[in-house]
């Protein structure tokens, strides 16, 4: 008794039990993964045939064909993790606000936040992370450049920085909930923010898109989560002014402002919780 | 006759009334749904940009930018008509919970009463969603040559077209369980092949032929292409009549699922 719980083997566990619910109903785990590659080939597609008419998204932007697909592979990965980490957690986390359930959450003998973020995985979204592997691997050897060993370690670093801010991004709209009564948006609320960083941020420099690229740069930095670990992997890495470092930079620290934010949020929002059954 | 008429318009009044509880979340959800455009926007500026478009040069399938941003806002209106948010699942979970013996132990039919239902969603969705489309419209006009051509209107039987095609889609629930993730991946197709991505005819064949064989070009593609003035004459005459033969279709199917269905269907409890 007294004893803090051991995080990683209570992660562990959550991972092992999500595996077990979703193999119990097989066919509708395959069907969902099946559906998500095709969400994933159906994306691809569409790019194809941009490229097919246009050799590169944006004039001098140096965002060819293989350099997007490795932004798109970077896409993948982020929204994968965050996918099958997080969402239907915070989805779930509404709805728990809204039943009243969230009391069973809050009587555990664990931090709440870490419970509703991850207690149950969605492992059908392996299959998208594969191909956003699969997708990187094969780009990689279409650039003209070979990134080096500290490019990959770096790269690696800022997609997990990129899973923290959307995860930070999301949990806060989630906890919204509380004061809300009810998110029933939240899904699609998330899919309008994230839509804006499906890009390269230079299609969004001309007239009102500086707007765009600020907001979705340093207020909401989902272009930032994206944008800086694509372009480690797609562009020649070689940092040599200030304003080279700047972008990076600032990733780290929007990394811990938004996950210091959002866990901000989260407790002010439980502090209003009142539970919802009788 | 009137009696029938009656109870028709009684239940589009109930059905109206129903709607527009729910008047704010319709208005903003018809002004978010616009914010993917927008990237849109810029991607297809970057694209144009890059092929010199912008000074002049290429068109990417026949599209110069402003027909591309157009088109993108036109198939917000096709959509407006053609999609049906709820309709297959709702369907679909009324037979898994049985629900759907009400229409069989009442003088109600299924397809009329859902049919009525729609309609009543529409009316209160064009009404709400009157005002988000003209700021969006007003704010992009010199993206449009002009007013539409009167022909644009025959538009309308894409609310058929979707109605029906949909509620055949949710009747597999007499046979299937579960069909929430063929749901899922019958939206995924429409998404794609109804042109709601990108103009269907940017495609190469034989692709754009098979996406061209297919129902799903008439709930976004097609009524979007005739505003634009791409499909004329003889073309927009053939395509009306190849639109006008996929609703009969998916009425008859839409009838003979409901029929057979209702003959295997099992109801237990109270």
């Amino acid at each position: 008794m007294g004893q803090r719980p051991w995080y990683f083997r209570v992660l562990l566990t959550f991972l092992r039990n999500s595996l077990v619910r979703d193999m119990t109903f097989r066919a509708n785990f395959l069907i969902d993964t099946v559906s998500s590659i095709s969400w994933v080939f159906m994306n691809l597609g569409f790019y194809l045939l941009i490229f097919s008419y246009t050799p590169t998204i944006g004039a001098r932007t140096g965002w060819g064909k293989y350099e997007f697909f490795l932004f798109l592979a970077t896409t993948l990965l982020i929204n994968s993790l965050v996918r099958g980490l997080f969402l239907e957690n915070a989805v779930e986390f509404s709805e728990q606000i809204r039943t009243g359930a969230l009391d069973f959450a809050l009587l555990k003998p664990i931090d709440t936040q870490f419970l509703v973020s991850l207690n149950r995985f969605e492992w059908a979204a392996v299959g998208p992370l594969a191909c956003g592997l699969l997708l990187l691997a094969y780009s990689l050897g279409h650039v003209e450049h070979t990134p080096g060993a500290l490019q990959a370690v770096l790269y690696v670093f800022y997609v997990l920085c990129g899973v923290v801010i959307y995860y930070s991004l999301m949990i806060s709209m989630a906890a919204t909930s509380i004061w809300l009564g009810q998110n029933r948006n939240l899904l699609d609320f998330w899919f309008y923010v994230t839509n804006f960083s499906r890009y390269p941020m230079e299609i969004y420099e001309k007239g009102l898109g500086f707007a765009l690229l600020y907001v979705f740069t340093y207020f909401i930095p989902v272009l930032t989560a994206v944008n800086v670990p694509a372009r480690l992997l797609a562009k020649p890495f070689s940092p040599t002014t200030l304003a080279d470092w700047l972008l990076p930079g600032f990733a780290v620290a929007a990394t811990a402002i938004s996950l210091a934010v959002s866990r901000w949020i989260f407790n002010r929002a439980l502090l209003s919780y009142r539970s919802a059954s009788s | 006759m009137p009696a029938r008429l009656a109870t028709w318009w009684t239940i589009l009044r109930i059905s109206l009334e129903e709607r527009l509880v729910y008047r704010g979340d319709f208005a903003l959800g018809t002004l978010m749904r616009f914010l993917p455009i927008v990237t849109q926007m810029f991607l297809w500026w970057a694209v144009f940009e890059a092929i010199g478009a912008d000074k002049g040069g290429g068109a990417v399938a026949g599209y110069t930018y402003h027909n591309m941003v157009a088109y993108y806002l036109l198939t917000m209106i096709s959509r407006a008509f053609s999609s049906m948010p709820g309709l297959a699942s709702g369907i679909a979970q009324d037979i898994r919970d049985g629900t759907v013996k009400k229409y069989l132990i009442q003088p109600i039919d299924m397809l009329g009463f859902l049919l009525l239902n729609r309609v009543a969603h529409k009316l209160v969705y064009y009404l709400v969603a009157v005002v988000p489309f003209v700021v969006v419209f007003s704010l992009c006009r010199q993206f449009f040559s002009g007013w539409p051509p009167p022909q644009t209107l025959l538009a309308c039987l894409a609310f058929l077209l979707g109605y029906f095609l949909e509620a055949t889609l949710g009747m597999i629930g007499f046979w299937l369980l579960e069909v929430n993730s063929l749901l899922f991946v019958y939206m995924l197709f429409s998404f794609f092949c109804s042109g709601h991505m990108f103009p269907i005819d940017m495609l190469p064949s034989p692709w754009r032929g098979l996406v061209e064989a297919m129902p799903l070009q008439y709930l976004a593609y097609f009524p979007a292409a005739v505003f634009l003035g791409k499909v004329t004459g003889a073309e927009l005459v053939r395509g009306l009549c190849t639109q006008l033969c996929w609703v009969v279709f998916f009425i008859v199917t839409a009838r003979a699922a409901f029929h057979f269905g209702t003959r295997r269907y099992s109801a237990y409890g109270g």
